[in-house]
């Protein structure tokens, strides 16, 4: 029992960053169509702009916790942003309205570039810091099984259901929110009625980058290492989930984030933790084989 | 005073010549009907004016400037709105959301006002203001298409079929609001439709285009009294 909830309460965590980064792949897939096999990495870009920041940070004398953490957030979002933007101008605008498949195959190029762009200015080894937010709560005792929270997680779920809000909110409710649907819907029309898709598109990719990046933060509190490769491991992880709750449902990012955080930290407690990644991926297959619409991804039927 | 001059316009789809040299001007305050078969290039015409696809000679002037190089959304911000072929409304919004985005371009204050009347027009659209569009009828979708465009004010309207597949008491309602736009509101209108009968008597001037180019031209009366057009668009209709 204990342990159970030791394993929620890890999977949540691990749930949480996925989910940041899931939305980035059913946004983009919503509105153009193409998975950006490339969102991975911008995730990983995010990772070391925010070592890099603490880093300075600490050199710099500042040694209040949440202050260094709100300047990190704040800039690694905002560099991050830059980098979703650059991407899609330079790697997927100019192949609009050529196949589907050239830009799916332009985002792997991407992928590769960004990595061995990483790889060659900050070096292969691993990167790491040193524990930011330490602590924790234990929270019971049973069967010599300590149940213990630590505070990073707590911050890392707090940020993202916060975020999460903020975001429904935006897409539900705001007039870019609802042009980013309209486009979605129907492009042409959206441009018809004066909408300016390609500057949505844009946005679309920024805010994508920015909720990365915020994982990306988030994943260097709560680790403390990274690397050049991180991107891949985790980028396909989400793409899952993406897939899990239905590829182009916001909602359904969020939950599948969380079903395959969930089942990554039961399988490596109960099961084998080598063979994690064997579970998620088994679960991908398994989607695409009996569920290929998702969790919440259903079509609609309607009148033409 | 001209208010739309298409002149010498070629459109090409890939390998297909679907507009060869159309000629058509719409002055303001005027409704011009194009009537033509299926594949006459009439909706062809309605896209390459927001230049998707771009013409590939000719030249549009809208009020004056040649808007031919102009992108969609910034023809669309000039005036000018379409109700396009098949409606396209956006299914999985509400019929509200679907009328901001009508008015998106628009200033805010506009908005109340606007749905008002859009309200006394179309009055099903109040009713069913919370509801999924992709759940309306045909007909009052075709009536939300309509109001989704005027909520941008726009000073020319476009109208592709919009009679299209609806119920005879829907196309009356149709014709009759395409009239009272005109008459009480001023507005220009250009319309585009099979159901000749219907299109010519409402209008000030009528073409038909055949084969990607305009092959007759008059008001309304001729055209309806033309034992061509009698032959080609009325009797088939009867």
């Amino acid at each position: 029992m204990a342990s159970i909830i030791q394993q929620l309460i890890n999977g949540l965590t691990l749930g949480s960053i996925y989910g940041l980064i899931a939305i980035g792949y059913t946004m983009v897939y919503g509105i153009i169509g193409m998975i950006n096999f490339a969102h991975g990495d911008i995730y990983m870009v995010s990772a070391f702009i925010a070592v890099t920041c603490f880093t300075l940070l600490a050199a710099a004398g500042i040694s209040s916790v949440p202050l260094a953490l709100l300047i990190v957030l704040a800039v690694t979002v905002a560099f991050t942003s830059v980098f979703g933007w650059s991407v899609e101008r330079t790697a997927y605008r100019p192949l609009r309205g050529s196949t589907r498949l050239a830009p799916l195959i332009s985002s792997i190029g991407m992928s590769i570039f960004l990595q061995n762009m990483v790889q060659v200015t900050q070096g292969a080894r691993v990167k790491s810091i040193p524990p930011i937010i330490t602590g924790g709560i234990d929270l019971f005792t049973r069967d010599g099984f300590n149940v213990h929270l630590a505070y990073s997680q707590i911050i890392i779920v707090m940020v993202t259901v916060a975020l999460m809000a903020v975001f429904t909110w935006l897409i539900t409710q705001t007039s870019f929110g609802r042009q980013q649907r309209a486009c979605e819907q129907d492009r042409t029309m959206a441009m018809l009625l004066g909408i300016d898709v390609d500057r949505t598109i844009s946005l679309t990719f920024m805010i994508g980058a920015a909720l990365a990046a915020v994982a990306g933060v988030l994943v260097t509190v709560y680790y403390g290492v990274i690397d050049f490769y991180i991107g891949f491991g985790a980028g396909i992880k989400a793409f899952t989930a993406a897939v899990l709750g239905g590829i182009g449902s916001l909602p359904g990012a969020m939950l599948g984030g969380l079903v395959i955080g969930l089942i990554e930290a039961f399988w490596a407690a109960y099961l084998s933790a080598e063979y994690k990644d064997v579970a998620t991926f088994s679960i991908l297959i398994l989607v695409l084989m009996f569920r290929p619409n998702g969790l919440l991804g259903r079509p609609e039927v309607e009148k033409v | 005073m001209n208010m739309l001059e298409i002149s010498g316009v070629h459109t090409h789809y890939g390998h297909v010549h679907a507009l060869k040299g159309v000629d058509l001007v719409v002055r303001s305050g005027e409704i011009v009907t194009l009537i033509g078969a299926n594949g006459a290039g009439k909706s062809t015409l309605m896209m390459t004016l927001f230049g998707v696809p771009h013409l590939s000679s000719g030249r549009i002037v809208f009020e004056g400037e040649d808007i031919s190089g102009l992108k969609a959304h910034q023809i669309s911000r000039r005036g000018i709105a379409l109700v396009p072929e098949g409606r396209r409304i956006f299914p999985r919004m509400t019929v509200l959301e679907n009328l901001q985005m009508g008015a998106a371009m628009s200033p805010a204050a506009h908005f109340g006002p606007d749905l008002e009347r859009m309200f006394a027009l179309f009055p099903v659209l109040e009713e069913r203001l919370l509801q999924r569009a992709g759940t309306l009828s045909g007909g009052e979708q075709q009536m939300l298409a309509i109001a989704r465009a005027l909520m941008a004010r726009p000073k020319l309207l476009l109208l592709d079929e919009p009679s299209l597949g609806l119920a005879p008491l829907y196309i009356r309602r149709v014709f009759d609001i395409i009239g009272e736009l005109n008459r009480d509101h001023g507005m220009t209108i250009l319309l585009v439709e099979q159901n000749a009968h219907h299109a010519l008597r409402v209008a000030h001037r009528g073409l038909v285009l055949q084969q990607g180019k305009v092959v007759l031209e008059g008001n309304g009366q001729e055209l309806l009294a033309n034992p061509a057009v009698r032959a080609a668009y009325l009797e088939a209709d009867q």
